[in-house]
């Protein structure tokens, strides 16, 4: 921090008290801030536990009067959301291996081994970063629906295996602060690329690799603009799309919407508090390397 | 980035043999290189090369996805600069929505991670916490602003009636709906602002200091030294959440019931229009074509961004750009 020299001049005295006085300023922003982020969340849990008949009361209230708790059990019950879940888990979990396990062998590619082009290519892989979406979006649908990937996991799972740019870039980024020399050792013990990668640069990486898996986990587990594509039958439905078949059919029961809603983030709130140093620093690692 | 090595092979003292295994061995390491490179090389011919050239070429077509796939020209363009009502809207909707909500996130977002850059006690906890709408995304929150934003019994137009504010409508109120959805957007500032943090916490406190001899007050060390110091983070934040800011669409999708536009269609962003014609009426060639002219439109703002990047931003030094 920087502190103004402590000789006891008038000036820095008064440079001292005004920084109390900007320090207090800053911790009431702060906190009036947090109480605007986390009311909404407050606001989810509070509505979920509360009756029909309270939520339609005016003024409303911030502490339920009763708390139904059942409304819990009600609304697991009312959407076959057993199914869905597994459904979401599945393709999470493979999401997340597939992520990991492409992103972190097409980084060290691009990390430590010399090949012709490795630049341009590198460059390449950066430029798709600026590629809309939507000009992929039909042509993949097309695609998977041509190949009989309609109505399968296939389509939301298969391409997390062939890398992502992000990714690529978090973990190239990581890999290059591991010095070669490093690698030179083990290339003279006789081992080659596909070993080093494996023994030594993934459990060397595992911060960056964490924030990988808890980046993808985040992206598979909310993804709806893919299960709404290539997902109609139901028995494949994600929680994602559970949640917006189930307010279609009870248009103002926001009670059990809120349920719903506050279960299928429940796994992502748990996630972010157990990990929030990997979140954190996950970004800061990539934005360390930008500036 | 690291310099390639220029993979030169000495000849002079040397003999052709060593020459040669030399040159084998560097050429298996490349091999070994590109192995390594495969997934993504495939994964980027079939999945983003591929499909950009088949969209394009689709989108002179009458492509519906099960029979037809003529060559009409230009047929598609012209339909839609000529005879879609809707295409103007959702540009409209869509260039409102990215004007007002991505100046108003960026500076939120400087803003909020200059405050969290600042040694006061609980820093950790107050990060934490604005982080995690960020981490909230998904159907649930949108379905928890549709209750917020209730106008009767929703929580903002509450509060707001606590300080003498009679609230919108919002998401009945066609000329409210997109406020709405910048309103929900900013709650999420907080990715953002940890890019900003990050690079905050790279500037050098030897030009605070300096600036302090000076008489500089903090407006000023604010102006002058954060703000040049962080401007490339900024036009990183700038082009990434303008490409973002075209492509809104799940909250439309999700908050309209099914993308039907909201009232007054003040919510048909682009995406929802272009979504609808390829899923609901199967007209995919046309939706391909819409595609292009969004795809041009963003290449085109990101172009003027590159363009005017060097007036702004500052790279310390001799930085690579």
């Amino acid at each position: 921090m920087r502190n103004p020299s402590k000789k006891s001049s008038s000036y820095f005295k008064s440079a001292k008290t005004r920084k109390k006085i900007s320090q207090t300023i800053i911790t009431f922003l702060l906190l009036l801030g947090s109480v605007i982020i986390l009311f909404p969340v407050w606001w989810m849990f509070a509505t979920s536990l509360k009756s029909m008949t309270e939520i339609m009361q005016y003024p409303p209230t911030f502490i339920p009067k009763e708390w139904h708790f059942e409304n819990y059990l009600d609304t697991w019950k009312a959407a076959p959301f057993t199914g869905y879940l597994l459904n979401t888990l599945f393709i999470t979990v493979c999401v997340v291996f597939g992520n990991v396990v492409a992103n972190s062998f097409i980084a060290y590619g691009f990390a430590k081994i010399r090949f012709k082009g490795r630049n341009f290519l590198f460059a390449a892989v950066l430029a798709t970063m600026m590629i809309p979406g939507f000009v992929t979006m039909i042509p993949h649908y097309v695609m998977y629906s041509k190949l009989g990937w309609l109505n399968t996991y296939l389509p939301l799972i298969v391409p997390s295996f062939f890398g992502s740019a992000f990714f690529i870039f978090l973990l190239r980024q990581f890999f290059l602060t591991i010095p070669n020399e490093l690698i030179e050792a083990a290339k003279i013990d006789g081992a080659n690329h596909f070993y080093i990668w494996l023994k030594i640069m993934v459990p060397l990486a595992k911060p960056a690799i964490a924030t990988v898996a808890i980046f993808s986990f985040n992206g598979a587990w909310n993804d709806f603009l893919g299960p709404i594509l290539y997902i109609t039958d139901e028995s494949f439905y994600t929680l994602q799309i559970g949640l917006q078949v189930f307010k279609g059919q009870l248009e103002t029961q926001w009670n059990y919407l809120m349920a719903g809603s506050l279960l299928v983030l429940l796994p992502v709130v748990i996630l972010f508090f157990i990990f929030q140093r990997y979140f954190i620093e996950g970004m800061n690692l990539t934005a360390g390397s930008k500036g | 980035m690291e310099t390639q090595v220029t993979t030169e092979v000495r000849t002079d003292t040397k003999t052709n043999k060593v020459k040669k295994r030399k040159m084998s061995l560097e050429k298996k390491e490349g091999l070994q290189g590109y192995i390594f490179i495969a997934p993504w090389l495939i994964g980027f011919l079939v999945l983003t090369a591929g499909p950009m050239l088949f969209s394009l070429y689709a989108s002179f077509t009458n492509y519906d996805i099960t029979s037809r796939m003529d060559f009409i020209g230009l047929k598609n363009y012209i339909r839609m600069f000529t005879n879609d009502d809707l295409f103007w809207i959702s540009l409209k909707n869509t260039l409102y929505y990215v004007a007002i909500s991505v100046p108003i996130t960026t500076a939120g977002a400087v803003l909020l991670a200059v405050l969290l850059n600042q040694g006061v006690r609980g820093m950790r906890i107050y990060r934490t916490i604005y982080y995690l709408p960020a981490v909230l995304s998904g159907v649930g929150v949108y379905l928890l602003w549709m209750q917020l934003l209730n106008p009767s019994s929703g929580l903002v137009n509450t509060v707001l009636a606590w300080i003498g504010i009679t609230g919108p409508a919002w998401l009945f109120d066609p000329n409210w709906t997109k406020p709405a959805l910048i309103l929900m957007k900013l709650w999420s500032l907080g990715g953002g602002m940890l890019l900003y943090l990050a690079s905050l916490q790279g500037v050098s406190n030897s030009l605070y200091e300096a600036a302090e001899l000076d008489g500089a007050n903090s407006f000023r060390k604010f102006v002058h030294i954060t703000l040049p110091m962080i401007t490339p983070v900024i036009f990183f934040d700038l082009v990434t959440s303008l490409i973002g800011g075209f492509q809104v669409f799940q909250e439309a999708y999700v908050m309209t019931t099914g993308g039907t536009g909201g009232p007054a269609n003040s919510l048909v962003f682009f995406n929802l229009h272009m979504f609808n014609k390829a899923f609901k009426v199967f007209d995919m060639g046309y939706a391909m074509a819409m595609s292009w002219i969004l795809f041009v439109v963003v290449l085109i703002i990101t172009l003027i961004n590159l363009k005017l990047a060097p007036r702004w931003v500052h790279y310390e030094g001799d930085d690579q750009k």
